[in-house]
């Protein structure tokens, strides 16, 4: 199991001034799976899952403690903010192109990184797409304004311009929050195809979507994690009577 | 009783409303009045690119070219100063200065804006024009260049709190999704949040030149006001806004050079119209998108 961990968490405390947000959660996210966070609003599942990121760090009065190891390598240590996230890419809860053409929201990644050859930029582009099954409906109009496309689409494009920067790692953050059923099924879809390359960390308010595509699930409340299993299990037969509550639909 | 009360508030804001666009309809009634008679003597190609202001001397000669050159050299040169200066100003302002320096920030560029220019103009022509004078070793210090940067200082405060508005309202989305990508935050702000502020920015620079244009007292009394075409921004100019201001208090009511500074009067209001149409159409831009 050792050598299968991606990410490593250890009491991991954060505050943002006097709201306290998570209280030292530890767990370990395996390699080439996908976790599923659950959990109502404000249980800290978004903060736990910006801080694999460090996007917590953009906002004022934030304090942590506490360690995470990526590979065995503490993120807030041995890399740069922007070198992790080269390495951790992430998918918002609001699909939000940046105002440019859909090939240079792709390329936005790569050339940030210094790639400016024109082939290998194409290369980048198709393969992205086409890995977020975005390619055969945008491959006729790259150059026209990424802002124009549907809302499921928009939410493929921000994976494929993730996907361009080549990472290890994918976080998201409620992805299909504003998506309607059949645009949620194609994101999903992706999801399932992508945990072959990747590490995948799915903060979702839907516990559904967490049963169908997650291989674990952690369940967060209040700050807390209350427990962290396979799927199956938390979903039949859960160690602690909240997650039981939470998942037939007590509260939450 | 009540009815009536609601009757008579409800006419006398109506009223408010309508009389100011009465008031600039009346204005600009007045100065075509008293500008365009000055048609019938004089021809208006000769006006616009006459080389010679010499109202007085006999018979007169009525060119505006030294002083719409004049105009456009000062605000060039204003414009090149301010904007980019200004820009810095406002990203710096809104993305990166810490909160308590922000506020303290703001504060300057509000008093800065509040500075008459008369108070302006009197501190140029006391260091300013010297320090022009002894450096380019010109035999004065009253040039383009000077009013050029007393009016940049007058420009900024507009161009920075406009600049700034437009930068702070980008979508927090755009910085996290660009920052999410592995993008550093330099590279975001030069190639997501400028790229998204871009109209209000250009909006904020043609309110800026507005400014600059119509302003009349800092350049009447740092600019040196010779109404000769210029060709550097070493040499004293005379702008329409000083024409108008220096020459109305001695001018013959009623004589052809009372009109034609009516009729430069009316080429100012058509370049500021202009100026704050495309300015408009920048920030209706922005809120429609």
């Amino acid at each position: 199991m050792e050598h299968n961990v991606c990410f490593s968490v250890r009491d991991l405390d954060i505050r943002f001034g006097a709201v306290h947000a998570l209280h030292r959660v530890s767990c370990d996210i395996a390699r080439n799976g996908i976790l599923g966070a659950i959990g109502p609003a404000n249980s800290g599942k978004t903060t736990f899952l910006r801080a694999l990121n460090r996007l917590n760090e953009t906002q004022d009065n934030y304090r942590m403690s506490g360690s995470i190891l990526l590979e065995g390598r503490d993120i807030n240590k041995d890399f740069k903010p922007e070198g992790l996230r080269r390495r951790v890419g992430m998918i918002f809860a609001l699909p939000m192109p940046l105002p440019l053409s859909i090939y240079e929201n792709i390329a936005f990644g790569p050339r940030r990184q210094g790639i400016n050859d024109k082939r290998r930029l194409d290369a980048a582009v198709e393969e992205s797409l086409r890995s977020a099954f975005l390619w055969e409906e945008v491959k006729d109009r790259l150059k026209s304004a990424a802002t124009k496309l549907s809302g499921g689409q928009q939410q493929r494009l921000c994976i494929a311009r993730t996907l361009a920067v080549k990472p290890d790692v994918i976080l998201f953050d409620e992805p299909c929050s504003g998506l309607d059923p059949i645009s949620t099924a194609k994101v999903e879809e992706s999801m399932v195809v992508l945990k072959k390359k990747y590490t995948i960390v799915l903060v979702t308010n839907n516990t559904k979507q967490a049963a169908r595509v997650s291989d674990r699930v952690a369940f967060f409340l209040m700050g807390d994690l209350i427990e962290e299993d396979v799927t199956d299990r938390i979903f039949t037969s859960p160690k602690d009577k909240r997650t039981e509550d939470y998942i037939v639909g007590k509260f939450g | 009783m009540r009815r009536f009360k609601e009757f008579i508030i409800e006419k006398l804001v109506f009223l408010s409303g309508i009389l100011v666009i009465l008031f600039v309809c009346l204005i600009f009634v007045f100065l075509l009045k008293e500008g365009l008679s000055f048609f019938k003597d004089v021809k208006l190609s000769a006006f616009l690119l006459g080389k010679y202001w010499y109202p007085i001397s006999e018979p007169p000669r009525f060119g505006i070219l030294p002083l719409i050159l004049g105009s456009l050299f000062v605000t060039l040169g204003a414009v090149l100063f301010a904007v980019p200066l200004s820009i810095g100003a406002a990203f710096y302002v809104a993305e990166i200065a810490p909160a308590r320096i922000r506020d303290f920030l703001k504060t300057g560029i509000e008093i800065l804006a509040s500075i008459p220019s008369v108070v302006l103009g009197f501190v140029g022509m006391i260091t300013l024009v010297p320090w022009i004078k002894a450096i380019f070793h010109v035999p004065t210090g009253l040039t383009a260049l000077a009013g050029s940067i007393m009016l940049g200082f007058m420009a900024m405060p507009t161009i920075i709190s406009i600049s700034e508005d437009a930068i702070t309202a980008v979508p927090r989305q755009y910085k996290e999704g660009s920052i999410a990508l592995g993008a550093t935050r330099w590279q975001t702000m030069y190639r997501v949040t400028i790229h998204a502020a871009k109209p209000g920015i250009i909006a904020a620079c043609m309110l800026g030149v507005g400014r600059v244009i119509g302003e009349t007292m800092a350049v009447m009394m740092i600019t040196g006001n010779a109404a000769v075409i210029p060709r550097t921004f070493l040499q004293p100019v005379r702008t329409l806004t000083a024409t108008i201001a220096a020459e109305m208090g001695e001018v013959v009511h009623g004589s052809a050079h009372y009109h034609a500074l009516f009729s430069i009067g009316i080429i100012l209001f058509l370049i500021t119209f202009m100026i704050n149409i495309t300015a408009d159409f920048f920030l209706h831009r922005v809120r429609t998108k």
